[in-house]
């Protein structure tokens, strides 16, 4: 395993997926962390897993779900107060630009 | 699987994915109203405003909505798992979609079109739905725009993804794809699926490639569009634009599109060198889905006529052209037509006013009704004009033919009494009946014309001419 | 500050009992508690928010329905401090981080519903690391939280502030997170007794996520019938949140009295002397403990639990990749934090730029990458199938013992700004909780003894899920023999 399992331009990248911003020092720091910690992780990556099945659960569980029943909504006046920018009772936000998803 | 040819020696592939907006009553994961036309944000729960600290509860109704789409679609239903699909956007209240991955509720079906035609469902997944924004600057338009505004009120209304595989091969098929499939989430009642609406979307996924060719081609997503009509245009369009570039030597780049219905052309969306990764992991607040065989036979064994069964069994009875049937069984008129029929109306014949006559509606028209006028139409008791007409009368105010055609009058005009008329005109009028022996067809309506007026309009025209050939004929 | 508790009433079910009869009210009780909290909470920095008005008008409302005769909760006049990742409706709830500083939630956390109902007074909002992400508090935008038992030392983390509030005697209770040992671990660094139930024995609606699949709230106590009891209150199935389960039918002090003398015990021998970083003080208390309960006639033997080593390495995976997720939302639109840009991408960037520190970006880069394409299978996708590993060996443990023992910490309480500066010396802080997590199992680390620099020192029982009586009821056996 490499001793630089990620390098900054992956950093760097994995920075705008997440909406984050790094100074170069940051960037350079960051970069040294990260590949720390994933070094430690080495251990789990060397593992022969093949025949084990993931658990993304701790429980056993399965089939909760709910009735399609109303339940108590909340009035604008409950959450708007709270964000940043509003016109017309909904959420201002700036220019989008590009295409929408 | 028939190959089309379209412009040369090209072969078109389309692929479609349609989503449809579930009625339940309440949102995916909350109890928020399902609702439209409500003020903004005004039905909402910390849960479909991804306010911190909530959490998501599965609606049973739309789970059921979907196995039962998946089963009209031949898939197998299976355990499922939610998945995250992770991205930034401002009408996703968490900046992530809980949809479904590689463990979706249907599987590996197929459609079959009214033509007969099989075209095969890759998955048929439940996610929720997003928020809508609104575009505040000069052309309402993304670009462009100063600022936008979001409302949550549709952000986790459920929706059901049907994809396609890439096996339609010419826009007929694509528009009847749509149609169909719209017809059956209509008959199983999980949606009103309007397209004009949005509660129904469809997306096309449209390559080209050279007859021959085993491989795909690039293909590109188009967006945004909003009818059949558009969606032909759409895909016309930019199976032209990929050919132009081919035959440039050059070729299209795979990327999301839009649909400009007013330019009538395809718009390139956001660049696609920084591809967005979803990062797809499985959702760990929810728990997976596992319905039992039981459920699913239940869910067979509740199965609606669906429109397929429904053109069939009209088809069988009548021997209609598959076209007739499909309208009719579009309209719902289908149950109504076997009515009429088992009330002794000739099926061609029933078929024929329900295509011509009855677009708009049956409205208080009774399957007696429309059966004894069939059969007072065969025996020539009245004629065809007349026939229609008391149709429209039916229609809008219902009651027996019998007793209509007594009050306006149409009584049955004699054969003899149609003879003597003409016979008559003929003596009238020798100079023009020396025309039409001799092959004038044009002087035809004249005496048609004028045993009309003797007669008020009510004789049959078939039997005029009837027996104005006859006469010439054995001249 | 010197001393533990200098404070009289440190029993939350004493509290109760005295006040349900009138004995004495719940806002005597309250005053004392605000007036030992002025006076040392400058010091200690437990509470990001001291909720005096709120507090008063639940204990005077308390006394009203006791005056009326009415019946109250089992909690009731207790103060409790709530960890500030909780939703307390109409009170900021910051999650210790400057993106959602003065953010008033419009809802009440299930837990703090519970807790209302069960009649006690919410003294305030304790501070945390940010987001739950570390060991120390010192991750926090609002300053780090302090050790009662010594103010130069951290108090552990993420539940920092709840442990030191118990620790401190501003509240007989507390409520905190566990993630990867957030509340066992501060437990053990400030000597109070910490919980951390079944996963998905307290609902978490209205917890600010971390890690989903890891998360679970649990109480701080001075004793373990107290913890037992607090558990009790805010445990139970709960319909708004999927992973949600049913408590046991019995009450988890079912067995707590009765003799341990049939029960098996296994010492995890991965978690002992091999681990990073362990002191011979802890491992010396531990075999203490060791002793305490063969005396008392269970069967104690070392046992092996090979995935433990693996353990670290997969918690640092899941739990990053799970928090990139659910922290997307914090994003300037809809509430918290907003530095404005001249677009909407912009804005985004400048607001969880400015919005979160350090240990929060780091992890939130680490999961981003943990799901990454290409990376899935190799990071995330393997961690998971090491869970399932794990799983497998208590499983296999589970079938021949029925509790397990292990330190909870591999240090005592260590000097503020001793770790800040390297992420993985921070981590290994957490080898001993973290395995509990992993698999959602329940775990109770309990006060034993002390280290040669005074500060306290917790040993950590283990117990199969839904097993939570047999885990109170050894604890308690340590308990008595610690006193």
């Amino acid at each position: 395993m490499m001793s630089e399992p990620i390098s900054p331009e992956e950093v760097a990248h994995v920075a705008y997926l997440a909406r984050l911003r790094l100074t170069e020092d940051e960037l350079s720091r960051f970069t040294e962390q990260l590949g720390a910690i994933l070094n430690h992780a080495e251990d789990v990556e060397a593992l022969e897993l093949d025949d084990v099945e993931p658990m993304s659960h701790p429980l056993p569980i399965e089939n909760t779900m709910r009735e399609d029943v109303p339940s108590p909504m909340l009035k604008p006046s409950d959450f708007l107060p709270e964000a940043p920018a509003v016109e017309d009772g909904r959420f201002l936000v700036p220019k989008i630009l590009g295409e929408e998803p | 699987m028939k190959q089309e040819i379209f412009k040369d020696t090209w072969e078109l592939i389309v692929g479609l994915e349609v989503h449809a907006e579930l009625s339940t009553q309440t949102k995916l994961f909350c109890g928020c109203l399902n609702q439209f036309g409500n003020e903004p944000n005004t039905n909402v729960c910390p849960v479909c405003l991804g306010l911190p600290g909530s959490l998501p509860v599965v609606n049973e109704t739309a789970v059921y909505f979907a196995m039962r789409l998946g089963r009209a679609l031949h898939c197998s239903v299976n355990r499922s798992v939610f998945a995250r699909k992770n991205y930034f956007y401002p009408d996703m209240p968490k900046d992530y979609q809980i949809s479904q991955y590689d463990l979706p509720t249907n599987l590996e079906g197929y459609l079959e079109l009214p033509s007969g035609e099989i075209i095969g469902i890759e998955r048929a997944h439940i996610e929720e739905d997003t928020g809508k924004t609104t575009h505040i600057g000069t052309s309402g338009r993304i670009s462009g725009a100063d600022y936008s505004l979001v409302d949550y009120n549709r952000a986790g209304v459920p929706l059901i993804e049907i994809v396609s595989k890439p096996e339609i091969r010419t826009i007929e098929q694509a528009k009847a794809y749509v149609s169909e499939l719209r017809g059956i989430i209509l008959a199983l009642e999980i949606s009103d699926a309007k397209m004009e609406e949005g509660s129904i979307r469809v997306d096309a996924n449209v390559s080209v490639r050279e007859i021959g060719e085993n491989d795909l081609r690039t293909r590109c997503e188009i967006k945004n569009v909003n009818s059949l009509k558009s969606l032909g245009r759409a895909i016309d369009y930019e199976a032209n634009r990929h050919i132009g570039l081919y035959k440039n030597g050059e070729s299209p780049r795979q990327e999301t599109r839009h649909w400009d219905e007013n330019a009538g052309r395809t718009r390139s969306g956001r660049s696609k060198e920084d591809a967005e990764d979803y990062r797809y992991f499985p959702e760990p607040d929810l728990v997976p889905l596992n319905p039992s065989e039981e459920t699913i036979t239940k869910i067979d064994q509740e199965m609606p006529e669906l429109p397929s069964k429904r053109r069939e069994k009209l088809a069988n009875l009548t021997g209609v052209k598959p076209s007739d049937v499909a309208l009719i069984v579009e309209r719902n008129h289908d149950a109504f037509a076997l009515n009429v029929i088992e009330d002794g109306g000739l099926p061609d014949q029933v078929v024929k006013h329900l295509v011509n006559n009855l677009s708009a509606g049956l409205g208080e028209l009774t399957a007696e009704a429309l059966a004894q006028l069939v059969q007072m139409e065969n025996k020539s008791e009245i004629t065809s004009t007349q026939a229609k007409k008391m149709l429209g009368e039916l229609v809008q105010r219902g009651g027996t033919p019998a007793e209509l055609a007594t009050e306006l009058g149409f009584e049955a005009i004699d054969t003899n009494e149609v003879e003597n008329l003409v016979d008559q005109l003929i003596n009238e009028h020798s100079d023009e009946w020396e025309r039409f022996c001799s092959g004038d067809t044009k002087v035809q309506g004249f005496f048609v014309g004028q045993v009309m007026k003797a007669t008020s309009g009510q004789a049959d025209g078939k039997l005029i001419n009837q027996i104005l050939n006859e006469r010439s004929t054995s001249k | 500050m010197s001393g533990m508790v200098p404070n009289q009433y440190q029993s939350a079910s004493e509290i109760a009992e005295l006040v349900s009869t009138g004995e004495i009210s719940a806002i005597e009780i309250l005053e004392r508690h605000l007036n030992h909290i002025e006076e040392y909470e400058k010091d200690v920095h437990a509470f990001n928010l001291v909720t005096i008005d709120e507090a008063r008008a639940a204990a005077e409302e308390t006394d009203k329905l006791i005056a009326k005769g009415k019946k109250v909760g089992p909690l009731a006049g207790v103060p409790v401090a709530i960890k500030d990742n909780l939703c307390t409706k109409g009170i900021p709830t910051t999650a210790s981080s400057k993106i959602l500083e003065g953010w008033k939630p419009p809802y009440d956390a299930t837990v703090v519903k519970k807790l209302k109902e069960a009649g006690a007074t919410i003294v305030g909002k304790t501070n945390l690391d940010e987001f739950a992400m570390g060991s120390s508090t010192e991750n926090s935008a609002f300053g780090p939280t302090r050790n009662p038992h010594d103010l130069s030392r951290v108090p552990g983390g993420s539940s920092g502030g709840s442990a030191a509030a118990v620790a401190a005697g501003f509240a007989p209770i507390a409520i905190g997170s566990d993630t990867g040992g957030s509340i066992r671990q501060p437990a053990s660094l400030c000597g109070v007794v910490g919980v951390k139930p079944t996963y998905g024995g307290v609902s978490r609606y209205g917890l600010l996520a971390f890690a989903s699949s890891l998360d679970q709230v649990g109480p701080f106590a001075t004793s373990v019938k107290d913890a037992a009891i607090v558990h009790e209150v805010i445990g139970g199935y709960d319909p708004l949140d999927s992973t949600s389960i049913e408590q046991a039918p019995n009450s988890f002090l079912d067995v707590f009295d009765k003799d341990i003398s049939k029960l098996k015990v296994g010492v995890i021998s991965e978690l002992m002397g091999g681990i990073d970083g362990i002191t011979h003080e802890v491992i010396e208390q531990t075999n203490k403990a060791v002793s305490v309960l063969s005396d008392a006639g269970a069967q104690v033997e070392e046992v092996s639990l090979p995935a433990a080593l693996y353990c670290l390495s997969a918690y640092y995976l899941i739990a990053p990749a799970e928090a990139s997720s659910n922290l997307s939302r914090y994003d300037g639109v809809r509430y918290g934090l907003r530095i404005d840009g001249s677009n909407l991408n912009e804005m985004n960037v400048n607001t969880r730029t400015e919005g979160f520190g350090d240990e929060v970006k780091r992890r939130i880069m680490l999961g981003t990458y943990a799901l990454s394409a290409g990376y899935y299978d190799a990071y995330y996708g393997k961690a998971l199938k090491v869970r399932r590993l794990l799983a497998e060996n208590f499983a296999d443990l589970y079938r021949n013992y029925d509790v397990l023992l292990s330190p909870t910490s591999p240090c005592t309480a260590f000097k503020l700004g001793e770790k800040v500066s390297d992420p993985m010396t921070m981590y290994v802080n957490d080898v001993c909780t973290i395995p509990s997590n992993l698999v959602g199992h329940p775990a109770i680390s309990i006060p034993f003894g002390k280290g040669q620099d005074g500060m306290p020192i917790g040993v950590q029982i283990l117990a199969p899920p839904m097993k939570e009586p047999v885990m109170y009821q050894v604890a308690h056996t340590l308990e008595t023999a610690a006193q």
